[in-house]
């Protein structure tokens, strides 16, 4: 029964975990689906928006799940800046090497981590929001349950918010017409620019809603993780394993390929240890590659295009 | 216009026009710069020196994401659809801007019952559809934008002999209803059939013109083209 018990509840908790992982990995998804790089400062942009919402808690007391609504607009702008003022020039650049956009994308990460260190210091930060601790409990409402388990509630919270901000995005690239032409944009960028899609428009849009994506995952992330600098790479990382489970560029594919990391790196931290879960991480990455190629959406596309 | 790729010169001073209600066709081989042509008219190229005026306006200069609020739409070479979008979602793309958005819904209607093929299919994945069925849509999407002027490249590609018989009965249709069209295509004699007139291009340049019916008995044209 124990055994039993132990294993719902790492399933539980990687399910969880998993369903914010998505949202990390959805804004990648995004990015490279429509600009076909890799955003390897995603983490970091996510480490901006966890010192938004540890600042405004500190300072000004607001709960991180409020700080959504600063976060998420304020970087959405400076996502935009960056595919603007960055990306769009570097673009135009031709030059030996195919992908000079990843490289600065390598260095603007380089950047954010460092000046978060000047500005903040190194030091471990957290919100300790009051609600921290609560939990649900199988038992409360079962009374005579062979089995306790339980659902903290600030984790529960974030994969509620998660979900919700994954629905939101799938009903905005599916049902308008600056969604489609983001869809547009990603499959066939010169078929879509004869139809009347700004293109350079679209990327800038892209840059910034992936970058929203991320921020609202950093605010769900405070109330139950800690903040340092040079954590971004951490989920940059996760991102883009994500990313390669999902299929590259498909945000379908992300969601499912978050879910699959999620539970399997709490198996492997119940089951082998928890300092286990980053090499659990990097064996389903190299899994992926080997026997799925083209990730979960090349199944997903195999069935609907009967391929 | 003057077109280059890179340093490469593939356009030479050619000068052509198409006059409302007309089909105008462009014809020639492989690698004549014909889709070049196109592809300049709607601004993915550039053209190094000379104008483009559309209905008096010079429209060089501009976005070509700017030009089908014109009236200039295009349905480029080997279709290229949206595979991974349904039908439907397609025909949207084609009605972004302006009138054309407003009047999506019944524009979709018309292209549907032009195509009925493509009503029954308008849940499935455009990659789904057979080749006749991409040409369809894509020639749909192009009207969606209730185009003043529509160019065609070489919609006949990779088609069977009678689904390219439909193509252009369809295009002919399209002018009947009032749009004009530019068409460019290997497929000299069918094209010739329908074109009121036609010019000949030959490594990026015009070497002929005339009505179509003239140029179908034209002799370079019969050796070169028709091979008769």
């Amino acid at each position: 029964m124990a055994q039993l018990e132990l294993f719902l509840q790492t399933l539980i908790s990687g399910f969880l975990l998993g369903g914010l992982y998505a949202l990390i990995a959805l804004g990648m998804a995004l990015i490279m689906g429509v600009m076909r790089i890799i955003n390897l400062a995603h983490g970091d942009i996510m480490m901006m928006a966890m010192y938004i919402a540890f600042w405004l808690f500190t300072l000004f007391g607001i709960d991180p799940y409020v700080s959504v609504f600063i976060a998420a607009p304020a970087l959405f702008l400076f996502g935009m800046g960056v595919q603007k003022y960055l990306l769009t020039p570097v673009m135009k650049v031709e030059s030996i090497l195919p992908h000079n956009q990843v490289i600065l994308t390598v260095g603007l990460a380089m950047v954010l981590s460092n000046l978060a260190t000047v500005l903040f210091t190194g030091n471990y930060r957290s919100t300790p929001v009051n609600y921290a601790s609560n939990a649900w409990y199988l038992t409360d409402i079962w009374k005579g349950s062979p089995i306790e388990l339980s659902l903290s509630m600030p984790w529960t919270l974030s994969f509620v918010i998660a979900i919700v901000i994954t629905i939101a995005l799938w009903l905005f690239l599916s049902k308008t017409d600056i969604g489609k032409s983001i869809r547009a944009t990603s499959q066939d960028p010169d078929a879509a620019l004869i139809l009347g899609v700004n293109v350079n428009r679209m990327r800038m849009l892209t840059f910034g809603i992936g970058c929203a994506l991320v921020a609202c995952a950093g605010c769900l992330f405070i109330p139950i993780y800690y903040l340092y600098p040079s954590l971004g790479k951490q989920f940059t990382n996760v991102g883009f394993v994500i990313t390669v489970i999902g299929g590259m560029g498909s945000t379908n594919g992300a969601v499912i390929g978050g879910l699959i990391l999620g539970i399997f790196e709490s198996m492997t931290a119940t089951y082998i240890g928890m300092g286990w879960a980053p090499v659990g991480r990097f064996a389903i990455f190299v899994a992926a590659l080997v026997f799925l190629p083209g990730g979960v959406a090349s199944i997903i596309r195999r069935r609907k295009l009967g391929k | 216009m003057n077109v280059f790729y890179g340093d490469v010169q593939v356009i030479w001073d050619i000068s052509f026009e198409v006059a409302q209600g007309e089909i105008v066709a462009l014809i020639g081989a492989n690698g004549a710069g014909k889709s070049t042509t196109l592809k300049t008219i709607s601004g993915i190229l550039k053209s190094r020196k000379g104008e483009i005026t559309f209905n008096g306006a010079p429209i060089h200069a501009m976005e070509p994401y700017r030009l089908i609020e014109r009236g200039i739409a295009h349905v480029p070479e080997a279709r290229r659809l949206f595979v991974e979008m349904t039908v439907e979602e397609n025909l949207d793309m084609g009605s972004l801007k302006g009138a054309a958005k407003a009047e999506r819904e019944k524009t979709k209607q018309q292209v549907f019952e032009m195509f009925p093929r493509l009503r029954e299919r308008r849940r499935q994945f455009a990659g789904t559809l057979s080749g006749g069925e991409q040409q369809m849509l894509a020639i749909g999407r192009g009207l969606m934008s209730k185009p003043l002027l529509q160019m065609y490249d070489e919609p006949s590609l990779g088609l069977s002999p009678i689904l390219v018989k439909d193509v252009f009965n369809v295009i002919k249709r399209i002018k009947e209803e009032g749009t004009t069209v530019l068409i460019v295509e290997q497929n000299v004699k069918q094209t010739l059939a329908i074109a009121d007139r036609a010019y000949v291009l030959e490594n990026g340049r015009i070497i002929l013109q005339g009505t179509g019916e003239s140029l179908l008995n034209n002799e370079h044209v019969k050796t070169a083209y028709l091979g008769v």
